[in-house]
């Protein structure tokens, strides 16, 4: 199965090499939030744990801006039928879920980078707790965003519904990354992150099985 | 000749308060070609979509099998083929790049020189290279056939099957009918009297609105 979904990954890379539908959108969304971050701030000092809510507040409207895409160019171009037509559910799934998974992590080390050069006060002690941060929440983001956009592919006001039907779902990831990355900042060691680090985990491996039990029966009208 | 069955038992579909068709109970086997008719709106298009497994019914079944094995919901999309006017292909890539992606996605080998027959068959070889953005109507709908036959399908199902065909397409989807239908199951939802003169059977779908 992963052979078949590896080659609708590849079909949707192609794809987007040529539409530049996702890449071009996700792209500018992070140039400007960043840039209208910079501006509102000025030469005002910003600690640090105000710097990682921002930090995951681009994040997460980057992905409500881009991560849709999986599904709903599928819709709008119509050719959902087609792939209904050639690959099950489960194939399908992970082939969108690679997508987002690369377009996830490619979006976030924009961002990463973006904030490392132009805030201060991102400045990682501990930078091992950081990139498990970092992973894990991608992880997370690109599992629900893969799922939820499957949904409001079906949905007529997609744009809107997108973030809407996203922030309960994403919140407990977003919150628990947020205060990991503070930790991260503030040096905290591993074993007192314990807790957040679990609460992460748990909520990848929950939405990861939700997200294969009920998609058979978003994918089949 | 391959042995396919298709077992349609007590299928009813209802969207919101109407009934689209319920009760309809039928069985085929391979080498029978079965017509679906029906004025506009009575379902055509949705029960051969149940058929093919994208659509779910409201109440009943329809079981394929294939040597007496019911195949599994998960495996049923590698025996059909599938051709309609909504049908869209990806028109970012040409005709070629489609077909070869849409194997590699099936997990099926590329038979470049039985595609290339059918690119022949259907009069699209010399524009195999070209964008599908690019054809006309009738091209595309030519395309779909070749999506349709690449992985030789045990159950055909053609919703429309000449819309926007001119007379030599129509000669040639009826050409496949004939020949697909020796070892196979052809279904055809259609109005077109032309079509439905190679049927074995018409299922008229407005008995079976209200029962």
């Amino acid at each position: 199965m992963f052979q078949k979904s590896y080659n609708i990954f590849i079909k949707d890379i192609k794809s987007e090499l040529r539409t530049r539908y996702a890449i071009n959108a996700l792209v500018m969304f992070i140039l400007v939030a960043i840039s209208v971050i910079l501006f509102s701030i000025g030469n005002e000092k910003v600690n640090s744990d105000l710097t990682a809510g921002l930090y995951w507040v681009v994040i997460f409207f980057s992905a409500m801006s881009g991560l849709s895409r999986a599904f709903v160019a599928e819709e709008e171009k119509g050719t959902n039928l087609t792939l209904q037509l050639i690959a099950s559910p489960d194939t399908v799934f992970t082939g969108k879920l690679i997508f987002n998974l690369i377009l996830t992590f490619f979006m976030n080390i924009v961002i990463t980078f973006l904030y490392s050069a132009f805030f201060e006060s991102f400045y990682i002690k501990n930078p091992a707790l950081f990139i498990l941060t970092f992973v894990l929440g991608n992880i997370g983001l690109a599992i629900s965003s893969t799922i939820i956009a499957s949904i409001i592919a079906k949905a007529g006001a997609k744009g809107t519904l997108y973030p809407v039907l996203s922030f309960p779902i994403l919140l407990p990831l977003i919150l628990t990354c947020v205060q990991l990355t503070i930790f991260s900042f503030d040096g905290t060691n591993f074993e007192s992150v314990f807790y957040e680090l679990s609460i992460v985990v748990s909520y990848n491996i929950i939405m990861i099985t939700v997200s294969y039990l009920l998609f058979d029966f978003i994918w089949k009208d | 000749m391959s042995n396919y069955k298709l077992e349609i038992k007590n299928l009813s579909k209802i969207f919101g308060q109407r009934i689209i068709f319920q009760n309809i109970n039928y069985s085929i086997h391979s080498n029978f070609v079965l017509g679906i008719s029906g004025s506009n709106g009575s379902g055509k298009s949705t029960l051969v979509k149940i058929i093919a497994g994208v659509l779910s019914p409201t109440k009943g079944h329809v079981n394929h099998f294939v040597n007496g094995e019911k195949i599994d919901y998960e495996k049923l999309f590698n025996f059909i083929g599938f051709v309609s006017p909504y049908l869209i292909l990806y028109e970012e890539f040409s005709a070629e790049e489609n077909l070869k992606i849409i194997s590699k996605i099936r997990g099926i080998k590329y038979e470049a020189e039985y595609i290339k027959e059918l690119l022949a068959k259907m009069n699209l070889y010399s524009r195999r290279k070209d964008i599908v953005k690019t054809y006309s109507s009738g091209m595309k709908q030519r395309l779909k056939f070749i999506f349709a036959l690449m992985h030789r399908p045990n159950l055909l199902i053609l919703d429309e099957p000449t819309s926007n065909l001119d007379n030599e397409g129509k000669e040639s989807v009826y050409s496949i009918i004939k020949d697909y239908s020796l070892k196979n199951i052809v279904i055809i939802a259609s109005n077109e009297e032309q079509d439905l003169a190679h049927c074995n059977e018409i299922l008229f779908l407005e008995k079976y609105k209200s029962q």
